[in-house]
């Protein structure tokens, strides 16, 4: 066949220099009403409108070949989602080239598409070819695809009385049977029980044994170190690595690591350095409701006056501190004239699935020492309640709380 | 372990200025065409007392209210046909058209969940609302046939042409409406400006009066409106009356697949940018 040298037709995606830029109006010249554009073009009919260009992807080339199934990782804004927009076709790129061996089916978001005054059964087939199934497909599939979400009774109920257990599944259970020959997957593993999240992995892992390509977005490591055979690092619109998951995930964790690994020096770190932080360590993978337990060493400086108290910070992905542990408010203070070690168990505080890094710092009038991003941790997307629902109730707040309802 | 793998290889470059459709995806996509179409239908009429009672209920009474209006408050001619059937005869096209355009107009806004989740030929959305369009003509027309028996009145040979002129009515009023949609994610102007305008376009078409009751000052006007021609077509073909002149005829047919045309190509040339904008 005709083979070009830089895309070998057997992959089942290459991209050439591909390349995403969105126009950012600047300041004011935007115009969201038609009388509004039709005014400015009528009293400045030459003028061109000006925008600011925002590069969410730059340059990316990668070939992905027949039975892979491809973890793509990378910090917020990376620009992951724009890459599977693109290769799912939701949005054009605007610059490079994409090839794609077959359909690509997507697994954006679990129950798009779903419309809750249809029945199971009608979904199914509104869903279905909504990702790209044909009718036959569809009714070839049907019953698998009702006995892998277990929702046989309530065929034809319409999906607003459903439990949102049960919808999640269903919508699941459509998208896990697609037949196309690519699948993207943007973390929708996370919903459902224990057993349904195995259950899903499975059948993602069955999709790239069958020689298809799978595609998997996650901020979750766990999900790519089991689930991938290979995996991409994207860092500011750039694709920073592309190899074995190991060393993708080597690679994430040190550009994550990377300022952090500087602050491990206590000469870059603020503060009088009278006296450092030798240590700060955690545990780095928990589940929402498990203790936050940090424990620490300090050298010593005899020649401080008084005691010295510490302060540790639990802070999200975004870098909002979640907790303040101040030592001062539970009576504790520590004694500068020799070597200290500490714990600070945090009970109760329940906190949402992400990553999450720990500042410490040590203080008496001033500061001795701030250690930002001192230690680094994962929650894991378990949910710790008894009962599960769809992301909507549990989307909000800063944290999950332990709580219950009595009806009287 | 053979790779499942299809012929063709699909290329996605950056959209050029004329972005023709993917005929073989838009193939591929008539389920969902479809089921949007039935979507729309049972959605409708689900929990609703009295069902598709509505079908049927919704063209008579809009019909009776013209004919009381038109007919008997302003008393205005028909050439013959009892006005009640020249109502429902006129407003039955013109639902056909308005219909599909009112309906197409916010269909890509409504459904922005999936056109900002899911890849499909987007064109589909928009298309889609003429199958719900279409049931309610289908049924009206089985009400007009008894309405015909009724009162006694034949078309004759020129009810060949209905296909013809539902198809026009639907290139009308798709083509308008793919366009509308298409503007609408950027500028949700048109949803006020639409409704509006498709009253405008009411009255300024002989929906529920005949030609002969327009003044002959402003009839140049009229005659050159191609609503008007279809609705001379439409009568001639479901009432008997005399046919429009050739020109018109042909100016329909020609209108009709401008509008469908240039629809799709103003569709197509803003649909990449759907997903970033909507």
């Amino acid at each position: 066949m005709n083979s070009t040298a830089d895309s070998p037709p057997d992959t089942a995606i290459s991209t050439r220099g591909l390349a995403k830029s969105y126009r950012i109006a600047t300041s004011g010249r935007s115009h969201d009403r038609l009388s509004e554009a039709l005014v400015a073009r009528v009293r400045h009919p030459f003028r061109r409108r000006e925008f600011e260009t925002f590069d969410a992807l730059h340059d990316i080339s990668f070939d992905i070949p027949w039975g892979e199934a491809v973890g793509i990782v990378g910090r917020n804004g990376a620009g992951k989602s724009t890459l599977l927009k693109i290769l799912t076709r939701i949005t054009a790129p605007s610059g490079g080239r994409v090839e794609l061996g077959g359909r690509v089916g997507s697994l954006l978001e679990v129950g798009t598409g779903f419309h809750p005054e249809l029945t199971g059964r009608e979904n199914i087939y509104l869903n279905g070819s909504l990702l790209g199934m044909g009718r036959n497909e569809i009714r070839r599939r049907f019953d698998d695809i009702v006995r892998f979400s277990g929702v046989e009774k309530f065929l034809d109920t319409p999906v607003k009385r459903y439990s949102s257990g049960m919808y999640v599944r269903l919508a699941f259970s459509v998208a896990a049977h697609l037949e196309t020959e690519i699948l993207a997957i943007d973390e929708v593993l996370a919903v459902g029980d224990a057993e349904f999240q195995r259950k899903s992995l499975d059948k993602m892992r069955d999709v790239a044994k069958d020689g298809r390509a799978v595609l998997y977005v996650s901020h979750q490591m766990q999900t790519v170190t089991t689930l991938c055979t290979s995996a991409m690092f994207l860092d500011r619109g750039r694709l920073v690595h592309h190899g074995s998951v190991d060393d993708v995930m080597t690679a994430y964790r040190d550009s994550f690591e990377d300022w952090r690994a500087r602050q491990v020096d206590a000469d870059r770190r603020p503060g009088t350095g009278e006296l450092r932080l030798a240590r700060v360590d955690t545990d780095e993978v928990r589940d929402p409701a498990d203790d936050t337990v940090v424990t620490f060493e300090v050298g010593a400086n005899p020649e401080i006056v008084g005691k010295y108290f510490v302060s540790c910070h639990v802070v999200d992905h975004h870098g909002a501190v979640v907790a303040q542990c101040d030592s001062r408010l539970v009576s504790q203070w520590f004694d500068p004239s020799e070597p200290r070690r500490g714990e600070l168990r945090i009970k109760n505080l329940w906190l949402k699935p992400g990553t999450y890094t720990i500042d410490a710092f040590l203080c008496q009038n001033g500061i001795f020492d701030g250690w930002r991003g001192a230690a680094a941790f994962e929650v894991l997307p378990h949910l710790p309640y008894p009962a599960l629902v769809m992301d909507e109730g549990v989307e909000l707040g800063a944290v999950f709380a332990d709580f219950d309802y009595e009806a009287w | 372990m053979s790779a499942p793998r299809t012929a063709t290889r699909i290329v996605l470059a950056p959209p050029g200025r004329l972005n023709v459709p993917r005929w073989r995806e838009l193939w591929e996509a008539r389920e969902i065409f479809y089921r949007f179409g039935v979507r729309d239908i049972v959605l409708r009429y689900r929990q609703t007392a009295i069902g598709v009672a509505w079908v049927v209920l919704q063209p008579l009474v809009t019909a009776a209210i013209f004919a009381i209006v038109f007919g008997r408050v302003a008393g205005l001619p028909t050439g013959g046909v009892p006005y009640f059937l020249f109502a429902f005869a006129g407003t039955a096209a013109w639902t056909v058209f308005s219909g599909v355009l009112t309906r197409a107009a916010p269909s890509l806004v409504a459904n922005q969940a999936l056109v900002s989740k899911v890849f499909f030929p987007r064109v589909v959305v928009p298309l889609s609302t003429m199958l719900s369009v279409l049931l309610d003509f289908v049924v009206s027309l089985a009400l007009f046939v008894v309405l015909l028996a009724i009162n006694g009145v034949n078309p004759g040979w020129a009810v060949l042409g209905l296909p013809l002129w539902t198809l026009c009515a639907l290139a009308l009023g798709s083509g308008l409406g793919l366009a509308a949609s298409a503007i609408m994610v950027k500028y949700r102007d048109v949803t006020y400006i639409l409704p509006w305008l498709v009253q405008v376009l009411m009255y300024a078409t002989p929906v529920a009066y005949s030609l002969d009751a327009v003044p002959a000052g402003l009839s140049w006007w009229f005659e050159a409106n191609p609503l008007t021609w279809l609705m001379e077509c439409f009568r001639w073909a479901m009432l008997g009356t005399p046919g429009p002149p050739g020109w018109q005829v042909a100016g329909l047919l020609a209108v009709s697949a401008v509008a469908l045309v240039g629809g799709l190509l103003v569709f197509q040339r803003r649909e990449r940018e759907f997903a970033d904008l909507i």
